[in-house]
């Protein structure tokens, strides 16, 4: 059985519409010109980064927890099939149904299904980067069914008609008063008179949906983690919103992507620590639920896991790139990230925005289609050295960068201009004296020495992105040296 | 769901195989140096300094009190009228919480839910280092909704269920359990990041800390429901 399907072949996701927007250069440009944005931006993620430092600073063994981290993270792929089929019988096992999915439209069609099968025309959703990746609410919308996002972020994303900007905080790009502005146009039955204060915009939020909660019959969730031992799947959040949805409605469909297993239950020691410190800068968040199939008399009592494909199996087969999969989506890289803090989410174009999603997007998409993604970096090093599961970012992003300039070459008769730049780097690494005099002149940071001993060059890739950026890279200071003295703050 | 005769279970699973190639099966090993299970004797000053810190209100037996006098002081300062309990509590618990309470049969609706004041449940355990009370589903805790629902939850933490750290807690708690972490009421920093609490769970948490002495139940076996007569 094993065998019959060797020979498959992975398959990026077909369906790209979440996942690619207009070239990077060109969005960027536009973001830097929103003067508003970037004082929202600056402003939050100065805050998280303050805030993660202090409760990181805490755990004495941070580096052992990232280490097992890694590793947990490395093993669940090296057997990744045979974990999900452990996952899918211990789902089975405990009255759970499991469903599969190749692409986006597959798990849309799944989901569709089994909502109709219902009867309700409407669904509570709570926070999902995979549900999102998919387009699922405009699935369900176009099958007659309203899905109604639940966490306040993407409460205020859906009601504004606008798209999310962060991994965690998805409405970051947005202040109070233009919250206060969405709430008062598109909320039914808000109070005229609301201030923009944010307890009273939070407790606005918490009338509208509680009336929803109470009545919900299905719920759409992602899932954090995913035990392949037992089966149980975990969410982690904030709000209450996620309880809600997994506890009051009859139906609940988890919809996640299948690298986002765990070997044993055991193993969610490391990322229960990891998790909450590296990305809302808490010891821990407050509520995370967990179940396993269907108890019954408690909870939801039809409950289905949809294991969604969707490029993912094409990321794995990049042995180099397949590190992407180990994302906890904790969204610490965004937040120390000078080029995202600068240009915010939306210009990246994917529903997976930042330094990881810089390298994902494009391996789920397939490089050729998010060609200018892997540019959208400086390769300060800040992502490696914050994430909890140490993704190595930039040389993700090296590797991406020369497997662009390989299928430009293989496709078009003149070289590109990052092609050239390759050439020329090759020139000069190719030679020890060549290679010492380039370091000590080339002081912008503009040559690098990876973590697998590959020494990468940074072409600057294309005039627009460096053109839109009101910070030239000073010649005498390497970037990162640059980031340290400004900021001062990078883990 | 099948396309041209194969499910898209099998595709997706031969599609795992087919990219991990030769590499399939090799299993780096994983390195656990960091504190694991046992590591550290439990700190009770910890636990209420962290739970404070995350704006949950604590009461401790300082004074001697048992769990039963606590409950009737916590009632009534917070002057909540109508409570909910779970079936399994202990009948002292119920003594103390007066007349106005409920005692969940499994047939309570959300619905019904939201028109009570509080509710009182025990816990698994509690977790010092993060501050967090684990929720089990056990007898003296109910179900999940019940937790949720209403706007104030008053939970009872018994010293001996306090651990140390997060991979403490995992080594005790059953994963086939319906498991609820909480860790301070609940929060949302979406609007620039400025911390409000109480969006949807309870937007009070209330811990009382005993020692299991001041807290006596009668021997019954966990996770089966106790007899307690609906009051109301
Ligand atoms: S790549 Fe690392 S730091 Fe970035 S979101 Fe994923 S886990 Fe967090």
């Amino acid at each position: 059985m094993t065998s019959t399907f060797l020979g498959l072949p992975t398959v990026a996701a077909t369906d790209t519409e979440h996942l690619r927007g207009e070239p990077f250069p060109v969005a960027a440009r536009r973001a830097l010109a929103d003067g508003q944005l970037r004082a929202n931006l600056g402003r939050a993620t100065r805050t998280i980064r303050a805030k993660r430092q202090a409760v990181v600073d805490e755990v004495d063994d941070w580096q052992e927890l990232r280490e097992a981290g890694r590793a947990l993270k490395a093993a669940t792929m090296a057997r990744l099939d045979e974990h999900l089929e452990q996952l899918e019988a211990a789902v089975t096992a405990r009255g759970g149904t499991v469903h599969w999915a190749r692409d986006a439209a597959e798990a849309n069609a799944v989901v569709t299904e089994l909502v109709r099968a219902t009867g309700s025309d409407e669904v509570v959703k709570v926070k999902s980067m995979a549900t999102q990746e998919i387009g699922l609410n405009e699935a369900l919308a176009s099958a007659g069914i309203a899905a109604l996002e639940t966490d306040l972020a993407e409460l205020i994303v859906q009601l504004g008609n606008d798209r999310p900007s962060h991994i965690l905080v998805p409405a970051i790009h947005r202040n109070r008063a233009e919250i206060r502005e969405i709430f008062r146009r598109e909320m039914p039955g808000v109070d005229p008179d609301l201030t923009d204060d944010p307890r009273q915009l939070a407790m606005a939020a918490r009338r509208f949906l509680r009336s929803k909660f109470l009545s919900a019959r299905v719920a759409v969730s992602g899932a954090n983690f995913a035990v392949a031992e037992t089966g149980t799947l975990a969410v982690v959040e904030s709000e209450g919103n996620g309880r809600m949805c997994l506890t009051l409605p009859q139906t609940l469909i988890t919809v996640m992507g299948i690298e986002k297993l765990v070997p044993a239950w055991q193993d969610l020691e490391v990322f229960l620590q990891l998790l909450p410190r590296s990305s809302t800068g808490e010891r821990m968040n407050p509520y995370t639920s967990m179940w396993t199939g269907v108890t019954p008399g408690d909870g939801p009592q039809d409950v289905h896991l949809v294991l969604l494909d969707n490029g993912r199996t094409a990321t794995l087969a990049d042995e180099v790139g397949r590190e992407a999969l180990h994302c906890i989506r904790c969204s610490a890289c965004l937040n120390v990230c000078p080029v995202y803090e600068r240009v915010g989410g939306h210009a990246y174009g994917s529903v997976y925005p930042g330094p990881i999603g810089a390298v994902l997007s494009p391996q789920l998409t397939g490089v050729e289609q998010n060609a200018t993604l892997p540019y959208a970096s400086s390769l300060c090093g800040a992502c490696l050295d914050v994430c909890p599961v140490k993704i190595d970012i930039p040389s993700l992003l090296v590797h991406l960068r020369a497997q662009h300039v390989e299928q430009h070459r293989a496709t078009h008769r003149l070289p590109s201009p990052e092609a050239v730049t390759m050439a020329a780097a090759g020139w000069v690494m190719g030679d020890e004296r060549r290679f010492a005099a380039a370091q000590r002149a080339g002081g912008a940071g503009r040559l690098l020495g990876g973590r697998r001993g590959v020494i990468a060059t940074l072409p600057p890739p294309l005039a627009g992105w460096t053109s839109s950026r009101d910070l030239p890279a000073p010649p005498a200071e390497s970037f990162r040296a640059w980031w340290r003295r400004t900021r001062g703050e990078v883990s | 769901m099948t396309s041209g005769g194969v499910t898209a279970r099998d595709e997706v699973l031969g599609r795992v195989r087919a990219a991990l190639g030769e590499l399939r099966g090799t299993l780096p090993g994983v390195p656990r140096s960091y504190h694991g299970a046992g590591a550290g004797p439990v700190d009770l000053d910890l636990l209420v300094d962290r739970l404070r810190d995350y704006h949950a209100l604590v009461r401790t037996n300082g004074d001697g009190h048992t769990v039963a006098g606590l409950l009737a002081d916590a009632v009534r300062e917070r002057g909540a009228r109508s409570f909910v309990v779970p079936a399994g509590v202990p009948p002292a618990w119920l003594e103390a919480l007066g007349s106005g309470v409920l005692v969940d049969d499994g047939t309570l609706t959300p619905v019904d839910l939201d028109a009570v004041d509080g509710v009182v449940t025990g816990c698994a355990l509690a977790i010092a280092e993060t501050g967090t009370i684990v929720l089990d589903a056990s007898a003296d805790q109910g179900r999940r909704l019940l937790s949720l629902v209403p706007d104030y939850h008053l939970c009872v933490v018994r010293e001996e269920d306090v651990v140390a750290t997060v991979p403490d807690a995992v080594a005790r708690l059953d994963p086939t359990r319906p498991l609820t972490w909480i860790s301070g009421p609940s929060a949302t920093s979406d609007i620039e990041l400025e911390r409000v609490e109480g969006v949807h769970g309870p937007r009070t948490l209330e811990v009382i800390l005993v020692p299991a002495a001041a807290d006596p139940r009668p021997p019954s076996t966990p996770g089966q429901s106790s007899e307690a007569p609906v009051q109301s």
